[in-house]
């Protein structure tokens, strides 16, 4: 039987080629749109350069009124107290550990599940893919609280026996950081989706051949999955970097601080160093700004197709 | 066509021992390849969810004993000021956020849908702030607000307006947030309206041309209507999301002055994690979580109303 899906959700361009549809009667309103969209579109980015021209100018032109944009004294100073007295390298090098950690785990967890909920024949498969996407509804509040605890009660970790007691389990630690943030219904189901659209016959060739089910996954699978992939990749790692209130929680000390974290450290001082504050900002910003500017043509396709901001 | 695997027949379970017994090499490998998805679910979303309705009940905190209080948390919620205050203060940000993001992001995606170059350039520009941590933006925010060295007041005092006090004032505190809301946040509905747009068929705009209809009506009588399920799918996740606001409240205002901006989430992650009545936590969690259902189906049933007409 043949049977190939009519639409790989995925692979739809979305809007690269598409004739614009508003025809504008006059030049005149063409100006006018050209007008109001460059306006908006530098009020967007001012706020982006004032952090960046921020964080490298000297004191005493921050604090200068009227500001001042224009300076030859430009400097690092503020990148240097930022990396070495403000801990940011720490801070930067632990998001990164724990952004790349989350990613990885994300994609091989979601992308398995994603593939018996898609391919394999089995009992429970219709119940627990429902469980699965109604977790995904579930506002991540409710559970905060007992997954904090639960975190805490970690058996063997941290100084706890092996029910969970006499210690602080997996609070302030790497796998209490990361392990919380994988698996997620939303990943399971954009990549359960795109594993449909894929011919089975290239299964049942492999099948016939042989193959088990995890060869089939990782030979045949996989390898056709590259841009839905690159999908999870992404907002993976830019959901785990920019996330705040988790590590919030569960972070008790200097050493496992995220970057996130070091930047709220600022907000409680007296007087705000606004250069070194800026200069921590530009830090924190720039890997997920990065990704998205090299990556933006599977940012259109995944937030387009599933209406979910990154 | 999708790809409809056929549902294996149903085995009679006779018997438990029979159940194992007929479990097939297939189905031994998919419970394999869901295993390491179910376990941090179950672990830190199922159960979790379900403890966090039981300690709804007790008064729960590290520090003593843990003891089933029945409704006491919720008689408590009822009278406690701050907790209204929070709920006014997420309405007035969901109020004031909503409306001004889904028009501007509306506006921009028909302006960038337009026959207007450098499409993917202002399509990135919107986005920018969405790949960008919440708490980054609200320290660029806080530096922009700064009533004495900031940009904002430094743009008021060049057109000649007096300066604002802005996060400082209990009455510009939530206005304020709202507006670095409105800017952050405005690239997601301008995406998802702008895929929207591209759906509608260009044989629309032409049959209404030749019937002599002008560009506004057009846009009132097919573009909104076509854009419906987009607007009520926008709002809805919007609504989710905003009554949910944290980071910037945080690190912006840590919910002054004057509780001005103290928010549900805010209330919750002070009163779980800094006086740690996690019980009493818990049941604020659980009743943002009804009230944020409660106003999910009410507008998915406004959607299905308007489905049918």
């Amino acid at each position: 039987m043949h049977s190939i899906a009519d639409t790989t959700t995925l692979s739809t361009s979305v809007g690269a080629a598409q004739r614009p549809q508003l025809r504008v009667g006059s030049v005149l309103l063409l100006i006018a749109i050209y007008v109001l969209l460059s306006a908006a579109a530098i009020s967007m980015l001012v706020p982006f350069l004032w952090m960046v021209f921020t964080s490298i100018k000297p004191n005493e032109t921050i604090f200068q009124m009227p500001p001042v944009v224009w300076t030859t004294q430009y400097t690092v100073a503020h990148y240097v107290r930022a990396l070495t007295r403000g801990n940011f390298d720490l801070y930067f090098l632990n998001s990164m550990i724990v952004a790349s950690l989350v990613t990885l785990l994300n994609l091989f967890v979601n992308a398995m599940a994603a593939y018996a909920f898609a391919r394999l024949r089995w009992r429970l498969r219709e119940t627990l893919f429902m469980v699965v996407l109604a977790v995904m509804m579930l506002p991540g509040l409710i559970a905060l609280i007992p997954t904090f605890l639960i975190v805490k009660a970690t058996p063997f970790a941290g100084g706890n026996n092996w029910l969970g007691q006499g210690g602080t389990g997996w609070l302030d630690s790497y796998p209490g950081l990361i392990f919380p943030m994988v698996g997620s219904g939303f990943y399971v189901f954009l990549l359960r989706q795109f594993f449909l659209t894929l011919p089975a016959e290239l299964e049942d060739a492999g099948r016939v051949d042989g193959a088990k089910e995890g060869t089939i996954f990782w030979r045949i699978l996989l390898p056709l999955s590259k841009p839905v992939l690159a999908v999870v990749a992404i907002f993976s790692f830019q959901a785990a970097w920019n996330e705040f209130l988790w590590p919030l929680v569960i972070v008790q000390s200097d050493k496992m601080r995220t970057i996130q974290l070091g930047l709220t450290l600022f907000q409680s001082q007296n007087r705000i160093d606004w250069g070194v504050l800026m200069a921590g900002t530009t830090i924190a910003t720039v890997p997920t700004v990065a990704i998205f500017l090299m990556a933006q043509r599977y940012f259109v396709q995944g937030i387009a197709l599933t209406g979910i901001k990154g | 066509m999708h790809n409809v695997i056929p549902r294996r027949p149903a085995v009679p379970i006779a018997h438990w021992r029979h159940f194992w017994r007929g479990i097939t090499r297939e189905e031994r490998a998919a419970f394999l390849f869901v295993l390491p998805l179910m376990i941090p679910l179950l672990v830190y979303w199922i159960i979790p969810a379900v403890a966090s309705l039981y300690y709804s009940f007790t008064n729960y905190s590290v520090l003593q004993p843990t003891r089933w209080i029945g409704l006491a948390n919720f008689q408590r919620l009822v009278d406690d000021d701050l907790f209204w205050r929070s709920l006014w203060n997420s309405a007035y940000f969901t109020v004031g956020n909503i409306p001004l993001m889904m028009l501007a992001g509306l506006f921009l995606a028909m302006a960038v849908n337009s026959y207007v170059r450098f499409r993917n350039f202002f399509r990135v520009v919107f986005y920018l702030p969405l790949v960008t941590s919440t708490i980054a933006l609200s320290m660029v925010w806080l530096w922009l607000f700064d009533p004495n060295f900031g940009l904002l007041n430094a743009a008021l005092q060049i057109i000649g307006l007096p300066p604002m006090q802005w996060l400082q004032s209990t009455n510009q505190a939530m206005p304020s947030i709202i507006l670095m809301s409105v800017w952050a946040g405005v690239g997601s509905p301008m995406l998802i309206y702008l895929a929207g747009l591209q759906g509608i068929s260009e044989s629309f705009y032409e049959a209404a041309r030749v019937d002599g209809a002008t560009g506004l009506q057009a846009f009132w009588y097919i573009t909104l209507p076509l854009l419906r399920p987009v607007t009520i799918f926008i709002m809805v996740s919007s609504i989710i999301s905003s009554f949910q606001i944290f980071g910037p409240i945080y690190a912006m205002t840590d919910g002054g002055p004057a509780f001005a901006t103290t928010t549900l989430v805010h209330q919750i992650y002070i009163n779980g994690f800094r006086y740690f009545s996690m019980g009493y936590a818990a049941a604020q969690a659980w009743t943002l979580f009804a009230l944020l259902l409660g106003l999910s189906v009410i507008n998915l049933r406004l959607m299905a109303r308007g489905m049918e007409v």
